[in-house]
């Protein structure tokens, strides 16, 4: 069978097909109306919902939940009467799977220690995923935007937001499920896997790239001084930015969570940058400490 | 006809269970949300926002659905299972070949847990789109996180429980990041000054040993069946809750 039908009709697999078709269908629907939300605004009128009244909830509310139960319902029976859940040999701990990948949901992070040692990419990542997400409401101090979709309100909140979403979430998940084959190497969903396949990839430190020896006194201070250089600038660079340009915005939010969101920014960011320097310069790490490496 | 409608409605059991007639009034209607245990949850009255697909797209209530179908279903399944190294595959075995419906019964468990994770994720990106978790809603938003970070962990526990090769190397997968973790995990950054090993690690305590076998199993399905739904529905308690006190749906100020 040709290898991209063979992957995307996996039974587990199904449930990521079904995830991009919702998504997708659900993002177009969301933007969609945040423009048209945007355009009634710029031309005086009222958003949508803006002019709502009160209606009973019985039953304008438990008849529409009514139906969606039974789509749901419906919808999950044919799934299941179509599809088998997989089950595969008994478990034995003396045969490795190659590829050995998580469940699904997970896939983004199992993707990411291709950049990041494991407590990084599997402890501090998502642990700061979680307090990010939690902070959102409390460093997000635009009171526009409100109850209902808008994109041209909350411009950076909404493309930051996506970005993490739609890139750093959803975009490693599919990656992780169709294109890493034995080694976890990169198959293209239409390419067969070959497990004998070997890549050789020599990879280097940043301070090899400079000729000077990574593991050594000077590759430390090198490295220390490009990662805590990174969060620096990246944390001063704006401040002075807004400090010339938009003084009431940086009043307003108050340094805790200007500090804050630019924490949380930078680290976001740290991880596009890790991924193009891994795959386009093939450096591996940044900063070797007897410790830890970043 | 009519003296038997009045035979099955007119009479002291009948009136005991229903305490209001189907007359379309406004008494009846607020009743039949106030009177029910179940739709009580919801105000007598709502914003037209509330009802508008387009607006909510129904997400969060489907995920409530979908949850309700996993605890059903997942009761079924339980009848059939033990937690046990030697007997886990076999019950699985049992399912698909004996057992009456538990083709369907894991089947249907296992896509809707599935579809649980999937429409989770689409109700916080519309959340998220309508600034539904700003003023006065922040504190919601922060449950929500924690519900769906419970969700994957629901998932993931229930993975090990059929004990083939696909749960067991990707549990053996997810715990070994958890070796990773600074501090407490053996191969941790600094753990060394902790004197931690692989056998006072927290992988050790997830998993009840230093590798995923039968301890492992045990506490999955502890996990699994008990402890996480207990939180997740304490947790989903407040968040609906505070739906309400904070105001309803989400909808434009004035």
């Amino acid at each position: 069978m040709n290898p991209f039908i063979e992957i995307i009709t996996q039974p587990d697999n199904i449930a990521i097909v079904i995830m991009i078709v919702m998504v997708t269908f659900f993002t177009i629907w969301g933007f969609q109306q945040a423009f048209q939300n945007d355009k009634l605004k710029a031309s005086g009128y009222a958003v949508d919902g803006e002019l709502d009244q009160d209606v009973d909830t019985f039953k304008p509310l438990v008849r529409i939940e009514l139906i969606i139960s039974l789509v749901v319902v419906l919808f999950l029976s044919i799934w299941s009467i179509a599809v088998d859940a997989p089950l595969e040999e008994i478990a034995n701990p003396t045969i490795t799977p190659n590829p050995a990948k998580a469940p699904w949901y997970f896939l983004g992070l199992q993707e990411l220690l291709v950049y990041f040692d494991p407590w990084l990419a599997g402890v501090v990542l998502p642990t700061l995923i979680v307090v990010g997400l939690m902070a959102i409401p409390y460093i997000d101090i635009n009171p526009k935007g409100n109850g209902y979709y808008t994109f041209a309100e909350r411009k950076y909140a909404v493309i930051i937001f996506a970005f993490g979403f739609f890139i750093l979430w959803l975009l490693l998940i599919v990656i992780g499920v169709f294109d890493r084959g034995p080694g976890w190497l990169w198959y293209w969903p239409w390419e067969e896997w070959d497990h004998q396949r070997v890549v050789f990839e020599p990879t280097r430190d940043l301070t090899q790239v400079i000729g000077i020896e990574s593991r050594s006194i000077p590759g430390f201070i090198i490295g220390a001084i490009v990662v805590i250089g990174y969060y620096v600038a990246g944390m001063l660079l704006p401040l002075r930015h807004w400090r010339k340009n938009n003084p009431e915005l940086l009043a307003q939010l108050g340094m805790i969570r200007y500090n804050l969101i630019m924490f949380l920014f930078v680290t976001m960011m740290s991880v596009p940058i890790k991924m193009v320097l891994r795959l386009v310069f093939l450096v591996k790490y940044v900063w070797i400490t007897p410790w830890f490496n970043v | 006809m009519n003296s038997l409608y009045d035979k099955v409605k007119k009479n002291l059991i009948w009136k005991s269970v229903f305490r209001r007639d189907y007359r379309d009034t406004a008494r009846n209607r607020a009743m039949a949300i106030f009177g029910n245990v179940f739709l009580h949850l919801h105000p007598v009255r709502v914003r037209e926002s509330a009802v508008k697909l387009r607006y909510t797209w129904g997400m969060g209530g489907i995920t409530f659905l979908a949850f309700i179908i996993l605890t059903i279903t997942g009761v079924v399944l339980m009848f059939y299972y033990h937690p046990t190294v030697d007997l886990a595959y076999l019950d699985m075995k049992d399912l698909e070949f004996q057992a009456p419906y538990g083709v369907i019964s894991r089947n249907l468990h296992r896509w809707a847990a599935h579809f649980m994770v999937i429409v989770v994720m689409i109700h916080m990106f519309r959340v998220f789109m309508t600034g539904s978790y700003k003023a006065p809603r922040q504190f919601n938003w922060g449950i929500g996180v924690i519900l769906l970070v419970l969700t994957f962990l629901l998932s993931f526990t229930g993975y090990l429980l059929p004990w083939d090769q696909l749960g067991f190397w990707a549990i053996t997968v997810g715990t070994n990041m958890g070796a990773a973790t600074p501090l407490i995990g053996y191969q941790g950054p600094f753990s060394e000054f902790l004197h931690i090993t692989p056998y006072n690690d927290i992988r050790f305590a997830l998993l009840g040993g230093a590798q995923v076998g039968g301890n492992a199993l045990l506490r999955s399905y502890i996990w699994h069946c008990i402890a996480i739904p207990l939180i997740s529905v304490i947790l989903m308690f407040v968040h609906f809750w505070r739906v309400r006190k904070d105001g309803g749906i989400s909808r434009p100020q004035h």
